[in-house]
């Protein structure tokens, strides 16, 4: 098809990476990915609904290191694809287009998001007993 | 010069839908359920943080309690939705080939569809107690 040799936008291979185009893709790849952690979910309710045998099942999958490892990742991208999502939700509304405005919410997204997945792991292991 | 410029009608124009018929309908759903998502999403994380290493009776009891079952409804039912919407506008920008992103969006909205269903019955079924 003819349609497939033009160059599409965003035209990503012209681009040097800057800080808030960097970000931009991550909320994209965040939520992609949120997608794969609501199947986790489903997967997670399933198990209790079928009952303990099947939950002692999904519970030995979620407290592997694999497991902690994927649970910390998903953890950080819904807290970025929050906390970027409320930036975008400015955006719609006309404020923070200035480059240095939008530089700034793009750190306070980044910190953010780290510290609320910090807050929740701590939280988690005080519940675990890991942390005394 | 008030003549048809436009493809759509002068009365979607006044409805606000334009030549498309859909108008801003998607994008307004994607808004309004990122809003409500970010209250049902702090819910769902710390609930989930203060149920770490929990069992299967603990979070059986939780899911029978007063707020759990609708909160975490709520949560799949908006939160599929959302889903749904942003997996199709990805989609619909990287994938040029029509056959291709008409049936990667079908697949998209039925797989969200499913897994929204068998998650809600798994809450139902604990909350409702059979």
């Amino acid at each position: 098809m003819a349609q497939d040799d033009r160059p599409l936008s965003p035209h990503l291979q012209v681009y040097r990476p800057q800080f808030t185009s960097v970000l931009s893709i991550l909320h994209r790849m965040t939520g992609v990915a949120l997608g794969l952690g609501a199947l986790l979910l489903v997967y997670w309710l399933a198990a209790a609904a079928a009952g303990p045998q099947w939950f002692a099942g999904a519970r030995a999958v979620a407290g592997s290191w694999f497991g902690w490892l994927v649970l910390l990742g998903f953890t950080w991208a819904l807290f970025y694809h929050l906390c970027n999502g409320i930036r975008h939700l400015f955006w719609d509304i006309g404020m923070g287009f200035e480059l240095t405005t939008a530089r700034l919410t793009g750190w306070c997204a980044v910190l953010a998001s780290l510290a609320l997945t910090g807050a929740a792991w701590v939280v988690g292991m005080v519940g675990l007993g890991g942390i005394p | 010069m008030s003549g048809p410029t436009t493809l759509g009608s002068r009365l979607r124009r006044v409805r606000g839908l334009g030549s498309a018929r859909e108008g801003a309908a998607r994008w307004w759903a994607q808004r309004l359920t990122a809003i409500a998502l970010v209250p049902l999403v702090f819910w769902f994380v710390a609930s989930l943080a203060a149920l770490s290493g929990a069992g299967h009776g603990e979070v059986v009891a939780w899911l029978r309690g007063p707020i759990a079952p609708v909160a975490m409804i709520a949560l799949l039912v908006v939160g599929f939705h959302h889903l749904q919407l942003g997996l199709q506008e990805v989609i619909e920008d990287y994938v040029h080939t029509e056959a291709a992103k008409f049936t990667l969006i079908i697949a998209i909205k039925g797989g969200a569809a499913l897994a929204a269903l068998v998650s809600i019955l798994s809450v139902l079924r604990i909350a409702l107690g059979s």
